[in-house]
């Protein structure tokens, strides 16, 4: 078994049009830059993404959004240090905004990779944000009922991979990566580096291997919050 | 209440400070306690824990035990806190997903959750994520940290920049939770939520109760003894 990837285009070539992409990281933090820009540079058009915000600067899924590639963002924060590409997209009625709170996007993705198709949670209970969701009383208290959330596939980033997809994740990095790699039809994921099988102790194993289906190494990623501190915007062309 | 030798702030004719907020906020923060501070303004309470406790700091975006900002050039941008900022990590630190870090928080595992406020009601409604339905809205982890930690602490200017009540019958803004604030820290007083009722517990010496009232945008309710509210010069 050999889930190498050698190139990042390569990687995310069967993402196409209409497709439901899960983006990991937290800001900046955990989010696999290269391989969205590489996805940039495919192309495909009316993308729903799902991610824990909508974009910063002019990289990452800011580039996305200004190559007009997102119809629909799923999110809890669409806001950031800049984030002019979403606001005036949005404003402009050009993206469509499925706004949900943090914990119950954890856990939404979570259930859709557990195989369980709704929960109840308290979070949101009495706000606009339940507003037409069922609502049910557990030991004396309001809940509301959340659906899981799939995607045909998830983009994310680990710090080593092994050729059989076993991930770990590098500090806050983790974030909804580990949740994603779970919660989609096909998992791609940059490493900073491919190793061996056996090579990661089975006991430090973040994410067994069983939900990944592709690995492609980036050996210095870039941070997205250096980029957008050097004043850079993606230009396409740049991931081969 | 912290008993270290410090200045008192003994001017009669002013409010407390953002930083004396957040420092009277800090001193009901028991050692030991987990505790989650909401982006901005609820962050400083980190800067004035009391001599001798050691409060566990947790962030949504999966850190348990975090510390201070790294010296300038030093920072790892995978190591950031939920308001995207560089932090480090103290011994005894986790990382943890983020379902695992909701869970903490909805599963009832921290012991105080403190947040910034436009409005509180006295039946303990927060709204503090958006003020009407112009521009995008955001809401991050803000409902559902106010669902699960034992403690739902506010702290908040007691009325608006023009003069308005913040602590209301009822919210106006779009709300945040319902039946979920259990403590309002002000600038001018601290107040309990018991029984849907805004109880004074202390205010500024300086003024009367009748004065609080008069900034206050439902009932006070005394209910034993009203403490003077006391803080350093900071």
């Amino acid at each position: 078994m050999d889930k190498t990837i050698r190139t990042l285009t390569d990687a995310v070539s069967k993402v196409t049009d209409g497709a439901t992409v899960m983006i990991g990281g937290f800001g900046g933090s955990g989010a696999p830059i290269e391989l969205i820009h590489a996805l940039i540079d495919n192309g495909p058009k009316n993308l729903t993404v799902i991610n824990n915000n909508a974009g910063n600067g002019r990289i990452g899924i800011a580039a996305m959004i200004d190559a007009g590639m997102i119809a629909k963002m799923i999110c809890s924060f669409p806001r950031s240090s800049d984030p002019r590409a979403f606001t005036d997209t949005y404003l402009a009625g050009k993206i469509e905004l499925e706004l949900v709170p943090q914990g119950t996007l954890a856990e939404r993705i979570r259930a859709g990779g557990a195989g369980i198709p709704a929960f109840y949670t308290p979070t949101g209970y009495g706000t606009e944000l339940a507003e037409g969701k069922p609502v049910a009383e557990f030991d004396g208290r309001q809940f509301v009922q959340e659906r899981w959330l799939k995607a045909d596939f998830a983009i994310v980033k680990a710090h080593l991979g092994d050729t059989h997809g076993n991930l770990t994740y590098r500090k806050a990095g983790r974030n909804f990566n580990p949740l994603m790699c779970m919660a989609a039809t096909t998992t791609i994921a940059q490493v900073s580096q491919i190793v061996e099988p056996g090579d990661i102790d089975p006991e430090h194993v973040i994410t067994p291997g069983i939900f990944v289906d592709a690995v492609v190494e980036v050996s210095n990623p870039q941070q997205e919050e250096e980029l957008i501190r050097a004043g850079v915007a993606y230009a396409g062309g740049m991931s081969a | 209440m912290s008993g270290e030798t410090q200045t008192l702030d003994t001017r009669d004719d002013i409010k407390l400070s953002n930083t004396q907020i957040a420092w009277r906020a800090a001193q009901d923060i028991e050692d030991g306690a987990y505790i989650n501070l909401g982006i901005g303004f609820p962050e400083m309470v980190a800067r004035y824990q009391p001599p001798g406790r050691q409060a566990i700091f947790h962030t949504e975006n999966g850190i348990l035990d975090f510390g201070e900002p790294p010296a300038a050039g030093e920072e790892d941008w995978d190591l950031i806190n939920a308001g995207k900022k560089a932090v480090t990590v103290k011994p005894g630190a986790a990382f943890f997903h983020h379902a695992d870090s909701f869970a903490m928080v909805r599963g009832g595992h921290l012991d105080v959750a403190i947040l910034g406020a436009y409005q509180v009601a006295e039946n303990g409604d927060l709204a503090n994520w958006r003020v009407g339905s112009k521009g995008v809205p955001a809401v991050g982890g803000a409902m559902d940290l106010v669902h699960g930690a034992k403690q739902v602490f506010v702290i908040t200017e007691h009325v608006t920049k023009d003069g308005k009540p913040k602590l209301v019958s009822k919210c106006t803004f779009p709300l945040t939770g319902v039946g979920c604030i259990t403590r309002v820290y002000t600038s001018h007083a601290v107040i309990d939520i018991a029984d849907g009722r805004f109880v004074l517990r202390e205010k500024l010496a300086a003024m009367t109760i009748e004065e609080l009232q008069a900034m206050t945008g439902a009932q006070l309710h005394v209910d034993g003894a009203v403490a003077d509210l006391v803080v350093p010069a900071l």
